[in-house]
């Protein structure tokens, strides 16, 4: 997947999880907690559904990387470089 | 081999089981009953639909809201606002003897009544609603905590106090008289702060819901499977034993059957069995159908917690049951769309568990029947006589309700001591629901989704 691809697939897991938000004025820069209203249950949520659609496994310690869209995809981009997108 | 076993299919259990079957755990959810919801559940008899247990959801939010325990659990269990499709309540009240204090879902109505009622607390309410602490930032610490010292230490009118603890203690107090500092901020917020509500078909449709996506994702649910024995090995779970016999396997346990009731079924002769009392506040509820809607008959409010003196008890009675206060809901007293065809209105008691466990046949039969009328005619102290419009009647004492959930004393708030992390001897038996720290409908079914995220999620 190229970057744009898992910014796309990080979107779509964000729009599952919460349904309700408007995730089109998304600014890449900031902090998910700071424009969205995600608590850690759904930050666990977005570790669970990357592992259960592409099998990519984040230690705990890691989640850290995951606090912006461009600091997730900056840690996701080795991890999946190598997989196929699902079409979704 | 399972991923994770599930003992029991009440609220807790179905949610634990659909974050884990979502997330591919191959989970089982074992029953002894033959139905589900345990302490939440319902029946049909003579030709009505009857909820067990609830009177109304609290932490009840309006749709679109994105904080909260409601817009949690819909988050985390993909489901819609429109599944549970709950009605918010019209309108309750404190009533004691000499004061009234009306509260609905907006905030500001128990203030503006505080306000009216008892004008000198007016600020110190304000002050202790300042307090309350946020659901995120309740940790065990709070757990020491009087909420009767907190409270009284801001609010300086006795009676007010004893108003304000009425209806949280009824509606989740494991402790006598008291309550921890942060379970008396859950019960404030969820109550006064939020609000109640209820579906317009009751507590089955939530659990259709949960046991309908449940299996849908792959999870098997085995009714009439209860649970003999917890095997144990080298500090772990390894399985458990149905009371036909029957062994099944698991990586990890997860069960609501309450504290003292899982350590009982762990087969190492459990050391901890003694160590924590068990919980003692159970009730009786009388359930009477009506032939009219009870606000033709003048009663439009949703619940009315009574307490006949300026005093609130809250701890086991030394009779059958307590008649000095209750709490009266109907179930038809809520903002739907229609109005429900069958009117209803219900009482609830606290009782004596032992009391009632010693009575045999005839006797029990017959005490009921006593007890009905007794708290009925205790009732109509505070809201209109509705006894000449009675069509039918049902009640149910703590025996009935430790037949169907299996909580020691049918204390239906658990153990007074919770055990927030849901941790347990062995390192892959956890506990949820009532006793891990979480009560109400709510409550139970974040206390599932808490303890399958925190112990089962990242481990299968």
């Amino acid at each position: 997947m190229t970057p744009a691809e898992i910014r796309e697939e990080v979107l779509d897991i964000l729009s599952d999880i919460a349904p309700d938000e408007d995730l089109s004025n998304l600014d890449d820069n900031v902090r998910f907690r700071e424009q969205l209203e995600l608590d850690s249950m759904d930050f666990l949520d977005i570790v669970m559904e990357l592992r259960k659609r592409y099998r990519v496994q984040i230690p705990e310690d890691d989640y850290i990387n995951l606090a912006s869209m461009n600091t997730t995809v900056t840690y996701l981009e080795p991890l999946m470089k190598d997989i196929q997108r699902e079409k979704v | 081999m399972y991923d994770t076993i599930i003992i029991g299919a009440g609220m807790s259990g179905l949610a634990a089981g659909i974050r884990l079957a979502y997330y591919e755990q191959r989970v089982c959810i074992l029953e002894r009953h033959y139905t589900i919801g345990g302490l939440n559940s319902f029946y049909r008899l003579r030709g009505r639909d009857y909820d067990v247990g609830l009177h109304a959801l609290t932490n009840v939010t309006p749709k679109g809201t994105k904080t909260g325990p409601l817009a949690r659990l819909l988050r985390q269990l993909r489901l819609k606002w429109d599944d549970f499709a709950i009605a918010p309540q019209l309108g309750s009240e404190i009533a004691f003897p000499s004061k009234r204090l009306k509260f609905d879902n907006n905030e500001r109505t128990l203030r503006d009544e505080v306000a009216w009622v008892f004008p000198k607390e007016a600020d110190n309410f304000d002050r202790l609603a300042r307090e309350i602490i946020d659901y995120d930032d309740l940790s065990e610490t709070h757990a020491g905590i009087s909420a009767r010292e907190v409270v009284s230490s801001i609010i300086r009118d006795p009676l007010l106090v004893e108003m304000i603890f009425c209806p949280l203690m009824y509606y989740g107090s494991a402790r006598e008289n008291d309550m921890d500092w942060g379970q008396f901020s859950i019960m404030f917020r969820s109550i006064f702060l939020e609000g109640l509500g209820r579906p317009a078909a009751g507590v089955r449709l939530i659990l259709k819901h949960l046991v309908r996506k449940f299996r849908a994702l792959g999870g098997e649910l085995k009714l009439r499977s209860g649970v003999k024995r917890i095997i144990t090995e080298n500090g772990r779970a390894t399985g458990v034993v149905l009371d036909n016999d029957e062994v099944l396997e698991a990586r990890n346990v997860v069960s609501s059957a309450g504290w003292c009731e899982t350590m009982r079924l762990c087969d190492d002769g459990q050391p901890v069995l003694n160590s924590r009392a068990p919980g003692q506040l159970t009730f009786c509820e009388t359930i009477a159908s009506l032939d009219a809607q009870p606000r033709d008959l003048g009663h439009d409010l949703t619940i009315t917690f009574f307490n006949d003196h300026d005093k609130f008890a809250w701890q086991k009675p030394e009779e059958l049951c307590d008649l000095r206060s209750g709490v009266i809901c109907s179930p038809n007293n809520f903002a739907y769309d229609s109005p429900l065809d069958d009117c209803t209105i219900r009482i609830t008691a606290l009782a004596n568990f032992d009391r009632w466990r010693a009575l045999e046949e005839p006797n029990y039969r017959l005490e009921k029947l006593r007890w009905y009328d007794r708290i009925c005619e205790s009732a109509v102290r505070f809201v209109p006589d509705y006894r000449a419009h009675v069509t039918d009647t049902d009640m149910f004492t703590p025996t009935t309700i430790v037949r169907f959930s299996g909580h020691d004393n049918g204390a239906v708030y658990g153990a007074p001591e919770k055990q927030f992390d849901g941790r347990t001897h062995l390192n892959n038996l956890f506990i949820c629901g009532t006793d891990q720290g979480f009560v109400g409908i709510i409550g139970s079914i974040i206390s599932g989704i808490s303890m399958a995220n925190q112990h089962c999620l990242t481990r299968a």
